[in-house]
């Protein structure tokens, strides 16, 4: 709803980033997904059309095309999640030099606790290390309204702004005034300013005091800055906190003084002090780093913090009460004796992930991984992943594997990527194989889609965020150009052919490819699935477990003693009708023909 | 109830049974009622049938999103397990209200591991209160196995003080016309199955 009257709507952190958006003139947005920022451009694609707004193949390219928007007048977003940064680090720290004409905001969220991560790093240390302005909202609606500061702010002192959201933010809802939408003021135009935008030595020597001034310029902006608020309670104990931790504190701690902090980089010296000594306590509340206590210590004010909450995970407001009151205020009904398993998140049934890796296991490599859906298989009953770092990776660790190992590891270490990370960051590492050589065989787990964070388009699916037709990359001619001279283009629900294939190129001297294709089975569109559930014939099953082992959630072992055709066994296998899709994973495994297609 | 209470409802399940979209009826619910209202779940990797829990909390004033241990005024299950796995959430007076239906894990259905047995026994020894509910089964009778969140929205609906009227209204606005009425259905139906 574009309403015109100021109207409450009850939207997430996420959604209400997308609102400030266009509320506060942004022309163009761009993102790679990651949890728990995805959601902010899907958004911004859906609901605002005035926005120029596109998936970038990864976090770097969406901060330069951000960027050069910027450097043409106009406001602008890029959206990532926190180890997108690490990706986009190269443009963003000399961009600092640079700085804007438009307004520039890089929204990075943190996932504390790795909710859906795979490390924990705290942003504010960017804003830090870069020497950029950084605003953290505590709600939706400060997630609103920062937008509108953050895009000021980086007009005003010609600096990118980093606008750092956390899951709990991005990802809880609360109620928002919404407003109609103003044009950035910056004149738009191609304008030529080399001495500005030209990052030679000179140039940069001449920018780099200007950027510590700009820095200086900004602590003191920070001080009457009118989201870092005083908020004056009980003179025993000063809390100073922003974001989440904000809103736990307060209400762990509601009669405490509060220094609330919407900018959480550079820091209001004269208000922390003034602060500091209107309380008898000074304590910090902060997830992650200890990065408002050391900056306030290194001030010369008496300060606790990470002694009483600790480094690592999110905080909550009981973890708050325990560390300043000694104990929870709630009573809990307490819990119940069992023994509960697990329940990790799994592989959707028909998933083709699932086919590929029943064809791998069988010859018994060592798996560089990457991230994806199919980093799901590093979990039992498949256990294939035997490493993951980060996007793009796999490639890399095979190929250094290979080459460094040569005929201990020749036919036993393969790589697994999918197509979005391939797209990612997993083309330079294919290029550096096929370059420098090395005996592995990648296996592109193409699911033609970026299934793990809610199948967003990339540029091998044929369409953009907005579902318009575009280009559609060709994977096979791709690999070829790179030197790959016959790539392997398979169906992995054929599971004998993958198998097939796989043992061939394992077999050969240098490096090859495997492109194992399917679309993910979640996808409407080009699906091949049949959706005619298998079943099970109890006649022939001997309860082996091959199915089973695939790790299905449509199959069930189900423990009876019985005989088959004279012989015992201990169970037989179960598939839940309404669950299977007839991928014929498990009819592909199946060695006693107890796998039927219903009549 | 003192005006400043905060109501803390924590509906828990397994990924792809819609407990968002119940706690997203639910969340617009409170605020169309006049309340401060903050909701969380935990997205991503969850959907990929992993535990799920969303957390909705409305009152005068509310600051933190998400519900802590002893708090749930109302612990809402869609699954067995899951709510065993969630009961320390619940505070000492608090309500279960239970979907009968089991979801086999990972460890269970390739036979390494047992579901736990007796779970309804268990729950109900300590909270007695508890209310059970085979949600497909009512749904089934309704006429649409869609339905079953809504029911359980009806069901919770007489456990907090907003008016059944606000639930219509909000479920009119955010359902396709043609659905309307067996939502409707569902939802009163959920309303009498209350104890
Ligand atoms: C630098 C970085 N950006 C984003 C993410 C979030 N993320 C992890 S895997 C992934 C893409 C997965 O897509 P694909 O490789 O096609 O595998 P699929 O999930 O479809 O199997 C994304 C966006 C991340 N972990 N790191
Ligand atoms: S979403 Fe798609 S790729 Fe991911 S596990 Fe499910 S079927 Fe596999
Ligand atoms: S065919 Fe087999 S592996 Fe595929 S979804 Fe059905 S039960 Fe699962």
């Amino acid at each position: 709803m574009k309403g015109e009257l100021a109207v409450k709507e009850l939207l997430s952190g996420n959604e209400a980033i997308a609102r400030g958006a266009y509320e506060y003139g942004v022309r163009l947005a761009s993102a790679y997904p990651g949890t728990p920022s995805t959601e902010i451009l899907e958004y911004i694609g859906e609901r605002y059309p005035e926005i120029k707004a596109g998936w970038a193949p990864n976090e770097k390219v969406a901060v330069e095309v951000a960027a050069g928007a910027a450097y043409g007048g106009a406001r602008a977003l890029a959206a990532m999640k926190h180890v997108g940064l690490n990706v986009a680090a190269d443009p963003f720290m000399t961009l600092s030099y640079t700085g804007v004409n438009g307004g520039l905001v890089l929204v990075v969220c943190d996932d504390p606790e790795m909710h859906s991560s795979q490390n924990e790093q705290d942003t504010r240390n960017y804003a830090k290390f870069g020497k950029v302005p950084c605003l953290e909202p505590s709600d939706s609606q400060e997630a609103k309204d920062l937008i509108g500061e953050a895009l000021n702010i980086s007009e005003k002192f010609d600096t990118p702004v980093i606008f750092r959201s956390t899951t709990r933010v991005s990802h809880s809802m609360s109620l928002v005034e919404t407003g109609s939408r103003t044009e950035g003021t910056v004149e738009l135009g191609l304008k030529k300013d080399p001495v500005k935008f030209v990052m030679l030595p000179a140039m940069a020597r001449r920018k780099h005091p200007w950027v510590e001034q700009r820095m200086k310029d900004l602590a003191e902006y920070a001080e009457t800055f009118s989201y870092n608020i005083v908020m004056e309670g009980s003179k025993s104990i000063g809390i100073i906190a922003s974001g989440i931790a904000y809103q736990y504190a307060k209400e762990a701690i509601p009669e405490a003084s509060f220094l609330k902090l919407g900018m959480v980089w550079p820091l209001p010296e004269k208000l922390i002090k003034k602060f500091a000594a209107s309380v008898d306590r000074l304590v910090v509340i902060e997830e992650l780093d200890p990065f408002f206590e050391e900056a306030i210590r290194l001030m010369g004010v008496k300060v606790e913090g990470k002694a009483l909450t600790g480094m690592c995970g999110e905080l909550s407001v009981e973890k708050i009460e325990v560390a300043l009151k000694g104990k929870s205020s709630a009573e809990s009904i307490g819990s119940i004796d069992a023994e509960l398993p697990m329940r990790p998140p799994n592989m959707c049934p028909g998933c083709p992930h699932r086919a590929s890796f029943t064809a791998l296991k069988k010859h018994k490599l060592y798996v560089a991984g990457d991230i994806g859906c199919y980093t799901l298989g590093a979990l039992p009953p498949l256990g294939m992943l035997d490493n993951c770092l980060c996007m793009g990776a796999g490639i890399g660790i095979a190929s250094g594997l290979a080459r460094s190992l040569g005929d201990l590891a020749k036919g036993k270490a393969v790589a697994v990527i999918g197509d979005s990370t391939f797209f990612h960051s997993g083309m330079t590492p294919l290029l550096e194989l096929s370059y420098n050589g090395g005996a592995t065989t990648v296996v592109i787990l193409d699911n033609r889609t970026t299934a793990m964070t809610g199948a967003q388009h990339h540029p091998g699916t044929g369409f953009t965020l907005r579902e318009d037709p575009t280009i559609c990359v060709d994977l096979e001619k791709l690999c070829e150009s790179f030197g790959f001279n016959s790539v392997r283009l398979v169906n992995p629900y054929n599971v004998k052919e993958l198998d097939k294939v796989l043992a061939e190129e394992l077999n050969t001297d240098g490096p090859s490819v495997i492109i194992a294709r399917a679309p993910c089975a979640l996808l409407k569109t080009g699906r091949i699935l049949p959706d005619k559930p298998l079943y099970i014939n109890t006649d022939n099953c001997t309860g082996c477990k091959s199915c089973i082992n695939t790790g299905c959630p449509a199959l069930e072992y189900v423990k009876e003693d019985r005989v088959v055709k004279g012989k015992k066994f201990k169970g037989y296998s179960k598939i839940n009708q309404s669950l299977c899709v007839g991928c014929r994973t498990c009819f592909e495994v199946c060695k006693f023909n107890a796998i039927e297609e219903a009549s | 109830m003192s005006p400043d209470k905060i109501y803390n409802v924590l509906i828990v399940g397994v990924g792809g049974q819609g407990i968002i979209l119940a706690s997203d009826v639910l969340g617009r619910v409170a605020a169309r009622h006049g309340y401060d209202v903050k909701k969380n779940e935990i997205h991503g990797m969850a959907q990929r049938g992993g535990s799920v829990s969303s957390h909705v909390r409305f009152g005068k004033k509310v600051n933190s999103p998400i519900i802590k241990a002893g708090e749930a005024d109302v612990l809402l299950s869609f699954e067995q397990m899951e709510t065993l796995r969630y009961f320390p959430f619940l505070a000492k007076n608090g309500q279960v209200i239970l979907n009968d239906q089991k979801i086999l894990p990972p460890a269970v259905f390739t036979g390494q591991q047992e579901y736990p047995a007796g779970i309804i026994e268990k729950i109900k020894e300590k909270a007695p209160k508890s209310v059970v509910v085979n949600g497909s089964e009512v749904a089934r009778e309704i006429g649409n196995p869609k339905v079953i969140n809504v029911i359980f929205l009806g069901i919770l609906s007489q456990y907090l003080d907003i008016p059944a009227n606000v639930y219509e209204d909000v479920l009119k606005e955010s359902l396709k016309p043609k659905l309307v009425d067996i939502n409707l259905k569902a939802f009163h139906k959920g309303r009498s199955l209350a104890s």
